[in-house]
């Protein structure tokens, strides 16, 4: 981890959780910021730029998540993916 | 004819609406072959270029197909393939498959265990929702592969059908089925799959009948089989006999002015042409399918199924959660009634929030009403969720699998508990809120009188109450046969049941697949009863059924079927009734 490192909790409250189009969704946000950014739920941690990793996290509704981000703009970044789980994703459900 | 098949009849869930019957095509699980060979390192570059290529490839097809979907059906179907593309730019994913490469394997070898390994994760985590995913990584899996093999894939066949067919198929992707000739393909189904996979949204929106999740359909089916795909009912019958052809013929004629018409009904009560009225409500699994509740005209709701509130997520649904989604739909068909049924987990379905035990016998084991009595804190949080909706609407509440007295007086006590706890906190709710039980094993039948006492409605499972009273698994092909909503037994105890509740002063209604079939409707009708629950789906054809026959014939059919002890007679005798007062039904 770097030297700055922020993290925030939030969870997952869309019907279907983290499904295909939502991980999408989440990976596309996050793969437009430098930082590096994961998710963990319990003690799984994964790249939150890697759709296999966040389709393997199995996040369903209820579930709740860390999203950890290190770099210059890890605040933002942080903000962004908060913001679109908790607006479900922009997804009608 | 001497080589004919006999009849098979395959129960699935019912993905998209719509009756066809044609030839089958089989696309049988065929999954694409794996070559492996260990690789010198002077091949290391050679593979993985031939990888990147093949990824590439597969890339450019899926946006072809993305385009294709994206003017077709629309930008929120498109997005699938969106998320397949991105799965084959995952570099995570790529290195992985690479550095398995420099390890000194083949790309189809180590391209198939990195994914392969993903899909097994999700899959075995045994949620519905999450193995849908797997089924994504599979399909992009499957597509990469045949790139890199050269062989044809299932879509191409597809998009080049040459006659009207119906697809059978051990599965079908999102990618197979938006490249299917729509105007060749009558109707599908396929083994696997389930309502929430996107096969099945697909489908609904290219409007082609399907079902899904039959298990086998595709091994029991050969190319040029007669089939029949009744997405309406969820069923697959397999070299129908001339019978059923005919009833299939009048009833997808009939679909098909009903899809054209269905506003001129929607409306109207489901009243016989002599002014016998019975109430006509539809059943729903989830409060999405209200619309579709309301659009076909059923009076309200008959059987709101909650266990689909229960799976597919993780940890239990909160009691406001529940109580959202329970006045919602409360809301949404005021002041038509809604029968909440208390959850049915077991049996056939699983609960993912906590292990259930493995069982021997699952249809005789730990499920319905005998669960919520072991588990009274689960049991609680969905009564006190239900009564706090009923403020809102016209709320019931049904007790499922009820088999002894003191199940009943145990779940009531229950319920009278919680409606104390509501009233000490000061939460409205319909005091006077109905409960009933299903009527589903032979033993509630035998004791309906004592039942009666204790409830305001009884409700007619006739899918459990058939196979638990001819002791047949309707999904056994060997005993199937024996499945016979007729038999003279299952009428009787239907009969015995609409008979103690009237004497009893209490309504009763059939929620079970008797409802859909015209001519159980039929003799339901004339046998006395109050209400019938279907699909949505089929509501407009038994409603049309009613409004066009005499309450006296069915009453006569109703008679005669008591009587008789040969199902094929009574079906003949209701035919001919309902033909009577409506015959372009029988053209």
């Amino acid at each position: 981890m770097g030297l700055y490192m922020i993290e925030r909790d939030v969870k997952i409250i869309n019907k279907l959780g983290l499904h295909l189009r939502a991980a999408a969704a989440l990976v596309q946000t996050a793969s437009g910021f430098a930082s590096d950014i994961h998710l963990r739920k319990d003690d799984m941690e994964v790249d939150a730029k890697s759709i296999m990793g966040v389709l393997g996290l199995e996040a369903g509704q209820g579930t709740h998540l860390k999203v950890i981000a290190s770099g210059s703009d890890e605040e933002d970044a942080v903000r962004a993916i908060v913001g679109l789980i908790e607006a479900k994703f922009n997804e009608e459900e | 004819m001497p080589g004919d098949r006999d009849e098979v009849v395959l129960s699935g869930i019912a993905a998209s609406p719509g009756l066809a019957m044609g030839k089958a095509i089989v696309f049988a699980k065929r999954d694409v072959r794996v070559p492996f060979r260990r690789i010198q390192a002077g091949e290391v570059e050679v593979e993985i270029d031939r990888l990147k290529r093949a990824i590439a490839e597969s890339k450019r097809q899926l946006g072809e197909i993305r385009d294709k979907v994206a003017s077709e059906m629309g930008e929120s179907y498109a997005r699938i393939f969106d998320a397949h593309m991105m799965i084959l730019e995952d570099s995570r994913t790529f290195q992985e498959v690479e550095s398995k490469i420099r390890d000194g394997y083949n790309a189809e070898f180590a391209f198939n265990s990195v994914f392969l390994r993903h899909e097994k994760d999700l899959w075995e985590k045994g949620d519905v929702y999450i193995r849908d995913r797997a089924g994504d990584i599979r399909d992009v899996r499957k597509r990469v592969l045949s790139v890199l093999s050269g062989t044809r894939r299932v879509s191409q066949e597809l998009s080049d059908l040459q006659t009207d067919v119906i697809v059978i198929a051990h599965d079908l992707s999102p990618a197979d089925t938006a490249q299917m000739r729509k105007e060749k393909v009558l109707a599908f189904a396929t083994d696997i799959g389930g309502r929430t996979s996107h096969t099945a949204i697909m489908a609904r929106s290219l409007e082609i009948p399907a079902v899904v999740g039959l298990q086998n359909v595709s091994s029991r089916v050969s190319d040029g089989d007669s089939v029949i795909v009744d997405g309406n009912r969820g069923k697959v019958i397999i070299s129908p006999a001339p019978e059923t052809q005919e009833r299939y013929r009048l009833e997808s004629r009939r679909y098909a002015s009903f899809t054209r018409g269905l506003l001129k009904f929607r409306d109207l009560p489901a009243v016989t042409i002599d002014g016998h009225t019975i109430m006509l409500s539809a059943n729903i699994e989830s409060h999405e399918e209200v619309g579709s509740v309301i659009e076909h005209g059923a009076q309200g709701i008959g059987l709101y199924r909650t266990e689909f509130i229960y799976i597919g997520r993780e940890g239990l649904p909160t009691e406001d959660e529940q109580y959202e989604i329970y006045k919602s739909v409360a809301e949404a068909v005021k002041p038509e009634p809604v029968i909440i049924r208390t959850m049915d987990l077991g049996g056939d379905k699983f609960l993912s929030a906590f292990e259930s035990p493995k069982e021997m016998n699952p249809y005789l084991g730990w499920r319905g009403i005998r669960f919520c009595l072991a588990r009274k804190d689960i049991f609680q949080t969905q009564l006190r969720a239900i009564l706090r909706a009923s403020a809102v609407g016209n709320v019931k509440i049904m007790y499922p699998m009820i088999s002894g007295l003191d199940e009943l007086i145990e779940a009531n006590k229950v319920l009278d508990e919680v409606k104390d706890q509501l009233k000490a906190e000061g939460v409205e709710f319909d005091a006077d809120c109905e409960v009933g039980i299903m009527v589903e094993t032979p033993s509630a039948v035998v004791i309906a009188d004592e039942l009666a006492r204790h409830v305001r409605f009884f409700s007619i499972g006739s899918n459990d109450l058939i196979q638990y009273t001819l002791a047949a698994d309707r999904g056994n092909e060997k005993v199937a046969y024996l499945y016979e909503p007729l038999h003279p037994s299952v009428l009787r105890l239907i009969k015995q049941t609409i008979d103690v509740a009237k004497r009893s002063g209490i309504w009763v209604g059939l929620c079970g697949e008797m409802s859909s079939d015209l001519v159980c409707a039929f003799i339901l009708l004339g046998m006395g009863i109050d209400e019938l629950s279907a699909s949505p789906y089929v509501v407009p054809a038994v409603k049309e059924m009613v409004r066009s026959v005499y309450f006296s014939d069915a009453k006569r059919v109703a008679e005669f079927a008591l009587k008789t002890t040969d199902p094929a007679k009574v079906r003949q005798a209701a035919m001919e009734n309902i033909g009577k007062e409506f015959p372009e039904l029988l053209l």
